[in-house]
């Protein structure tokens, strides 16, 4: 902690006035900051906010337009990302960068060795790699099986084996983006673990993060960006979740989300045993549950554990293998999407992009996309351009939809905008039941919070909403009632206002209730 | 028995440019580029063996020759598909349809002959182990062959070994299924992809020119004959692993060499349903692996570095 206040020690990195536009956007615009031996130093901001780019810079995978990298005091050039690790700069992506078909050790020593005429090409030892590879592994306490493949290891393991990877390469810094995003809350804790044990060996981290709570656990001091802008730099023993939410916001928000007491009605979905099979993989295994009108059950769960299937076979775009499902007493199995929908279930999908809108299509035909052949939108066969535009109009007022004219692609919109419509064009139907599938996945706080009250508006009206998603802390924030899925089945449930993190956490990680 | 023995030692011979063809692609592909060319460059090795061995009089500077000519064509691929990103099938056809217009035009040119053949050259001498060679039933087939065959026999485990045993293997197996995980390794994408193409490119061009200076004696218009084709079937039929090419070539051999006996035979079958045997095995073999796995995940897909 004293070395954080001391202008005298030479910084591990220092990145000045790093500039990068792509096409017209400018991700990075004058970003400065340094980064001292031995401290955590975090890079906070939202989603776009060009905290990727900067480090791919520093990697060596993007090439800054302007701006000098120095490390250890001396400007380097940094041109691949074989430049940056002969460096000692390593780096976790976001997405993890290994090659599932090979091993663990395989993958560590990848690119590590000379390809040609030197004896360290030969990989016929394979025991003694495993050996060393065990070794740099325990180290630093991280629990790995060289011998594995990838492609069987959990996103935890996996994070495990990127680590390793630059711990074995000989990291002095180290970037980890978003590490957090895919584990459980106690493998969260884990990696926080690793770090501090990282740090006090003297190398640097750079952890990138839009959740405060977690800066303030593990940070030392902290970057905040904002529209590829640096707005400040704080040590986090000196600041608050409040004051680091309104500088990557640029205004005053509101952390906690508000909401009345609900008052549950009688049962509007009821699904029992519900098994599904995908090629003889059982993706669902004899789910059982219910959701009420005027309430919200919040699914939580790590990515990739059945959510994704069930929320398709409540909206009838795959068929289950047994069970049923039944709305307000009306059997959904063997219904057409387009049936259920009209039945009331609208669906805001995981991925709005590819499944929500059609994307080279205007905001008004977006809107109208799951009722155009129905009057008043359709006549005598004909579409009928005014009355489209006067309801999208309508909705775009509504929905705070904020674009030029109804008559631009959505791909034109920002994430949160398309979002808006999605959720627009649903709850327009006043759905009896409402599945929302990571509906802020990707979005700004603003967005975020503007959907969250239009998810607990459509509550308090009364309708049954159905929320999945891997942030927990969305569930806990919104839900009434919390299930957690693991390996296609519910493992737990708990009331929202009984829960705590711990044993939702537990439940994440298959320990069953 | 003897009939058995020189079957084997047909079918050796016969797979033999499929081996070579086959394993340079399974290296391709392992990077994650698919030549559909593989035709194409083999008529190109072809007739720069027998050009070279009909004016210079001698096998082995031809089938240098073929292996460098092959070679540069697979530098050219190399530079329209990883460099300029071009669509690997459309440049792979192409590849075959330059191969077969320019083999035949370069062929009348210099031999002022019209489709037909200019002239015979020398046989790659059979090299015969002593002893060995008449062990029944294998002993033709391993101990008494030419030098190309012996090398295709040493090439396969050799691959196999470089493949799964060495840090460029490593890299190869990696940057076919993963570029973007190869390349923030610290490894080149683009230069592991020149590499495989060109080395696969020289193996095509050896498989093609043993058919003019070890099965033939000379070359005629087309005479690859889609032993291209069957090597990348032959790819996937082995799972894009380089010791498995061996078994599978030999049975394509076999076939090819079986097709010739029955000819031979006088079976009352029109011998056109007899040559297109190797073509139905290979087709048969496509629909019964159907469906599998083990094709690297990147084939066929360009890797854009970023700027
Ligand atoms: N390769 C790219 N091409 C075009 N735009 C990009 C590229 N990478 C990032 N961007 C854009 O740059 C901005 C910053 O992105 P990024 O650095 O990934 O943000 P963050 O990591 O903070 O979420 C975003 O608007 C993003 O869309
Ligand atoms: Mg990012």
């Amino acid at each position: 902690m004293t070395l954080l206040n001391n202008d005298q020690v030479v910084p591990r990195l220092e990145v000045r006035n790093i500039c990068k536009s792509f096409g017209s956007l400018k991700a990075n615009d004058h970003i400065s900051f340094r980064v001292l031996p031995g401290e955590v130093h975090c890079l906070l901001g939202e989603n776009g906010a060009g905290k990727t780019t900067v480090m791919n810079i520093v990697y060596g995978l993007y090439r800054a337009d302007e701006g000098q990298i120095f490390l250890d005091g001396r400007p380097i050039v940094i041109r691949s990302p074989h430049e940056a690790i002969a460096l000692g700069i390593g780096m976790v992506h976001q997405h993890f960068m290994l090659v599932p078909t090979l091993t663990v050790a395989e993958n560590i020593i990848l690119g590590t060795r000379p390809l040609f005429f030197s004896r360290s090409s030969l990989l016929t030892n394979t025991w003694e790699i495993e050996q060393e590879v065990k070794s740099i592994a325990e180290r630093y306490s991280l629990k790995i099986n060289p011998s594995a493949l990838v492609s069987s290891l959990s996103v935890g393991e996996q994070q495990r084996v990127e680590i390793v990877k630059a711990l074995y390469r000989g990291v002095r810094l180290l970037i980890l983006d978003e590490p957090t995003a895919v584990l459980t809350p106690q493998e969260t804790l884990e990696l926080f673990d690793t770090l501090r044990i990282l740090v006090r060996e003297g190398l640097s981290v750079i952890f990138i993060s839009h959740k405060l709570n977690e800066i303030m656990a593990i940070g030392d001091r902290v970057t905040i960006l904002r529209d590829g802008k640096v707005v400040g730099e704080k040590l986090v023993c000196q600041t608050n979740t409040q004051e680091l939410a309104e500088l990557m916001v640029g205004r005053e928000v509101k952390l906690t989300v508000e909401k009345k007491p609900a008052s549950p009605g009688e049962e509007v979905l009821v699904v029992k045993d519900l098994n599904i099979e995908d090629h003889g993989v059982k993706t669902l295994r004899g789910v059982s549950f219910s959701v009420r009108s005027g309430e919200i059950v919040g699914i939580a769960g790590v990515d990739g554990n059945g959510q994704r299937e069930l929320a398709l076979a409540l909206a009838g775009m795959i068929k289950p293998s047994a069970g049923t499902i039944k709305l307000c007493g009306m059997d959904l199995i063997g219904k057409s999407p387009a049936q259920i929908f009209r039945a009331g279930v609208c669906h805001i999908p995981e991925d709005r992009q590819k499944m929500g809108l059609v994307m080279d299509f205007s905001v008004a035909e977006n809107f109208v996309l799951k009722k155009f052949s129905s009057r008043p939108f359709v006549r005598h066969g004909l579409l009928h351009p005014k009355e489209i535009f006067s309801y999208a109009s309508r909705l775009t007022k509504e929905f705070d939809v904020r674009t030029p004219s109804v008559k631009k692609t959505v791909d034109k919109l920002s994430g949160g905008n398309q979002q808006k419509i999605v959720l627009g064009r649903e709850i327009d139907q006043k759905p009896k039941l409402l599945i929302a599938m990571q509906p802020t996945r990707g979005l700004d706080v603003g967005a975020t919070e503007y959907i969250h009250q239009q998810l607990l508006a459509q509550r308090d009206r009364g309708a049954a909403i159905l929320l999945i998603s891997t942030e927990l802390e969305e569930v806990m924030a919104l839900s009434d009632r919390i299930l957690v899925m693991y390996e296609g089945q519910i493992v737990g449930e708990t009331l929202a206002e009984r829960s705590n993190v711990e044993q939702i956490g537990l439940w994440m990680a298959g320990v069953r209730a | 028995m003897e009939l058995v023995g020189s079957l084997l030692q047909a079918a050796l011979r016969m797979a033999t440019p499929l081996i070579y063809a086959a394993i340079g692609e399974t290296y391709n592909e392992r990077a994650g580029l698919l030549n559909l060319g593989i035709e194409g460059l083999m008529l190109i090795g072809a007739l720069t063996a027998y050009t070279i061995a009909f004016f210079y009089q001698s096998i082995l500077l031809g089938v240098l020759g073929a292996a460098v000519v092959a070679g540069l064509f697979g530098l050219l691929f190399a530079f329209a598909t990883v460099t300029l990103k071009a669509n690997q099938v459309i440049i792979g056809t192409a590849l075959n349809l330059i191969g077969l217009g320019m083999t035949s035009y370069v062929h009348r040119m210099l031999f002022n002959t019209l489709a037909g053949s200019a002239g015979n050259v020398q046989v790659l001498p059979t090299l015969r182990v002593p002893v060995l060679k008449d062990i029944p039933i294998i002993g033709p087939a391993l101990f008494e062959q030419n030098l190309l065959v012996y090398l295709a026999l040493l090439l396969t485990p050799i691959a196999g070994f470089v493949l799964y045993k060495t840090s460029l293997g490593l890299a190869l197996r990696a940057v076919g299924e993963h570029p973007k995980a190869t390349a923030t390794a610290g490894l080149s994408v683009t230069r592991l992809r020149y590499g495989a193409m060109v080395f696969a490119a020289m193996m095509a061009g050896i498989g093609g020119a043993y058919l003019p200076v070890a099965h033939a004696n000379t070359f005629v218009e087309n005479m690859v004959a889609g032993r291209g084709f069957i090597a990348l079937a032959i790819v996937v039929f082995s799972r894009w692993n380089p010791v498995n090419v061996l078994w599978a070539s030999l049975l394509f051999g076999f076939t090819f060499a079986l097709q010739f006996r029955l000819q031979i035979v006088n079976l009352r079958v029109a011998y056109q349903f007899l040559q297109i045997l190797p073509y139905v095995v290979t087709l048969l073999a496509m629909v019964v692996l159907r469906g599998q796995t083990a094709q690297p995940k990147a084939l066929a897909v360009p890797y854009t570095e970023q700027v």
